[in-house]
């Protein structure tokens, strides 16, 4: 079947393209297999809408895909596309070689991605997140500096201290749901049975796998590894990593909030909030002071991971409406903003954002699109992140949450005037009297990475499609308008 | 629904002297210093993991936790230490950390506090089940090795212990598992164990390639990614 058909092309591209002895090769063949699962992916999303449940189902009970899951699975197909085009201008850029392994492990990586919205069985779930980490870790590292192993340890014990935490909470659940007489353990037996469940093993089970994936979803105080992986790997894993990998594992844990809500008892929803916004404070306060470029776009992610967090706290149709776009926009918008920020990278050869001024005048293209990706990612109209941010500001003000929406507006304000802040300096900046200005132009492929990926951002900002419409609010209300 | 509330007196009683020797081989891994040693207490830990598995499965029997024991001794106990030996350097394995956090007698009153929290929180937990039987045992003992593991990680500075750090969070998970969800379907198990061998074989090449850069495994050393003025 389709679902079939869609994880095995991943491990199809992961196996052919570490066979041949050519570089190009496998970056064709990448690309190639990107396209087809985007192609498929989209084919899946429109079942999903036309068919009378809203759900897939492939193997009952195992493999099945509702509007929420079609919708992150877009999202990983979408970016894929962009990471495997951009991958070809990398690796004629990188020089420590061996495409191979990294075609091998980025296919893998792909593919585990692809298969976490797709699987119903929780704790096969969480096997597929471990796997994501595993897959992930030696393309982080794949640079073999200093810092990139650095980054790529802290990366893996981290995220898998989180995930030992978690695997715990998953187990916890299965508890409850044995004692309740759930027969289906599925997302969907869960919910069903979610009123007889233990509401103390809901508790513990619900802690335990906020506070184990938080940490993979760079919720604070978890969150230290996540600037120095995002910053250090190859700029379309960056991509991948910081676009999707974090909104697929949030994902899980918006799983849990139809369950959690039939024991309103725990104030998961108040969890959400409190978690939510001390990320969405401590991101922008750390967004003022960072030197490094593309540490700048990975704090961003922990500031909108934490906005998306709390517009889930929120609760209510039209915050999870809002926030089903902000996870849209924020996928989207990142991966550009690491696709320009690499293009910076490949031009300068430093990250350090004080060593970088004048990107305008070199490239006009690249000038161009940090611009639009800053104003873009800081939430500034007229881009989908500001459509997404200002229906949740509403959605909170209606609901009567002053002091939610309050802090909301104050810190997205302060990670707006930091993020321009370094941008603009790098954009517009003046170099050093003497300092020569030397063009530069990137590859072909990379150029047609931005103008790709920028198309979406400033299109959705405006217009967005009926079935996109369709399938956001479907997934929002997958999870429930109470709260 | 409670599937150990059968086991005979001497088997629980068993059990929960596994469950004992589960904690003190966790607190081995958070005090010794040599690398060696470390990885010993973690097979030790691994094999009482798998004893446990036995016992709960023994009366009445249960083919599916016999299973899930004899996947531990494999995957755990016998294959993980050799690959993790044939990945890492020998020379590291007689290494012995000098310079830790906490010196060991604060470690092990670190390690036993975690311990009496450990019984704390996951106490309203077992209360929750009608007939707690082995659950009494196997919740509070899984999830202190849960909390030992997270401690041995911060406050190690070696790769390899780290990992062990790692390995035994997870070991302490599926001791509170095997009572907890003890008809977990056997795909789920195995791919559990898929991964454990996975997340080694990972960390194993990730440790070989700090090796190789640094000159050493200790990873404590890893400091220049941080947002104060460093150049």
């Amino acid at each position: 079947m389709i679902l079939f058909v869609l994880i095995s092309i991943p491990l199809a591209a992961a196996a052919l393209s570490s066979s041949s002895s050519q570089a190009r090769f496998g970056s064709m063949i990448s690309v190639i297999g990107a396209v087809a699962a985007l192609a498929l992916s989209g084919w899946v999303a429109v079942d999903v809408i036309t068919s009378s449940k809203h759900v897939l189902v492939a193997i009952p009970g195992w493999i099945a895909i509702d509007a929420l899951g079609a919708l992150i699975l877009l999202l990983i197909a979408v970016v894929n596309v962009t990471a495997t085009l951009f991958s070809v201008g990398y690796m004629d850029f990188t020089t420590t070689g061996d495409s191979h392994r990294y075609y091998l492990n980025f296919n893998l990586f792909v593919f585990s991605m692809f298969i976490v919205p797709l699987l119903q069985e929780p704790n096969i779930v969480w096997i597929a997140v471990e796997l994501t980490t595993l897959f992930s870790v030696l393309l982080v590292g794949f640079e073999n500096t200093r810092e990139a192993l650095e980054a790529a340890w802290k990366y893996v014990v981290l995220t898998l201290m989180g995930a030992a935490i978690a695997l715990l909470g998953f187990l916890v659940l299965y508890w409850a749901a044995r004692q309740a007489g759930i027969t289906h353990y599925t997302w969907a037996g869960l919910e069903a049975g979610a009123p007889q469940m233990s509401p103390v093993l809901l508790k513990a089970a619900f802690t335990l796998i906020l506070v184990g994936f938080g940490a993979k979803v760079g919720l604070v105080p978890l969150h230290t590894w996540l600037p120095d992986a995002h910053s250090q790997a190859p700029t379309p894993v960056c991509a991948l990593l910081s676009g999707i990998e974090t909104t697929a594992v949030l994902y899980v844990i918006l799983r849990l909030l139809p369950v959690m809500s039939a024991a309103p008892a725990i104030h998961a929803n108040t969890w959400l909030l409190i978690f939510g916004l001390i990320s969405v404070g401590t991101a922008a306060f750390l967004l003022l002071r960072v030197r490094d470029y593309k540490r700048l776009f990975a704090f961003s992610t922990v500031e909108h991971m934490g906005i998306i967090l709390a517009a889930f706290g929120l609760g209510g149709t039209a915050a999870h409406t809002a926030a089903m776009l902000q996870i849209v926009g924020h996928t989207l918008t990142k991966s550009f903003c690491f696709y320009t920020a690499g293009s910076v990278l490949q031009m300068t050869g430093t990250r350090n954002i004080a060593s970088v001024r004048s990107v305008i005048r070199r490239s006009p293209l690249i000038g161009v699109a940090l611009l639009l990706g800053g104003l873009a990612i800081a939430g500034a109209p007229p881009f989908v992140l500001f459509l997404s941010e200002f229906s949740i500001l509403r959605a909170g003000l209606n609901q009567g949450e002053y002091l939610t929406t309050g802090l909301l507006v104050f810190f997205i304000a302060i990670a707006f005037f930091a993020i321009m802040n370094h941008i603009g300096r790098m954009v517009f900046g003046s170099t050093e009297v003497g300092d020569p200005i030397r063009p530069y132009v990137l590859p072909v492929s990379s150029r047609m990475t931005l103008i790709l990926a920028v198309v979406p951002v400033i299109v959705l900002g405006v217009y967005i499609p009926g079935p996109l419409q369709q399938l956001i609010t479907l997934a929002a209300a997958v999870l429930g308008g109470r709260g | 629904m409670q599937a150990f509330q059968n086991m005979t007196p001497l088997l629980a009683n068993l059990n929960a002297l596994a469950g004992s020797l589960f904690i003190i081989a966790t607190f081995g891994i958070v005090a010794t210093r040599q690398v060696r040693a470390c990885l010993k207490f973690f097979i030790l830990q691994s094999a009482l993991l798998a004893a446990s598995a036995f016992l709960l499965g023994s009366n009445p029997l249960s083919m599916h936790l016999i299973a899930v024991g004899i996947i531990n001794l494999v995957a755990k106990v016998w294959f993980l230490p050799w690959l993790l030996r044939r990945q890492v350097e020998e020379e590291v394995y007689t290494r012995r950390e000098i310079t830790q956090v906490f010196s060991i007698p604060a470690s092990l009153i670190i390690a036993l506090l975690l311990t009496v929290a450990a019984y704390f929180f996951s106490l309203p937990w077992v209360k929750t089940a009608a007939d707690a039987g082995a659950l009494s045992i196997n919740v509070p003992v899984g999830l202190a090795g849960l909390l030992l593991g997270g401690f041995t990680l911060s406050t190690r500075r070696e790769a390899v212990p780290q990992l062990l750090g790692i390995l035994a969070m997870e070991n302490g998970a599926f001791f509170a598992g095997i009572a907890i969800a003890p008809d977990l379907p056997m795909i789920a198990e195995l791919a559990l164990a898929f991964d454990i061998l996975l997340l080694t074989f990972v960390v194993g090449v990730l440790t070989r390639a700090v090796h190789e850069r640094i000159g050493s495994t200790a990873v404590g050393k890893l400091t220049n990614l941080r947002e104060e003025v460093q150049q």
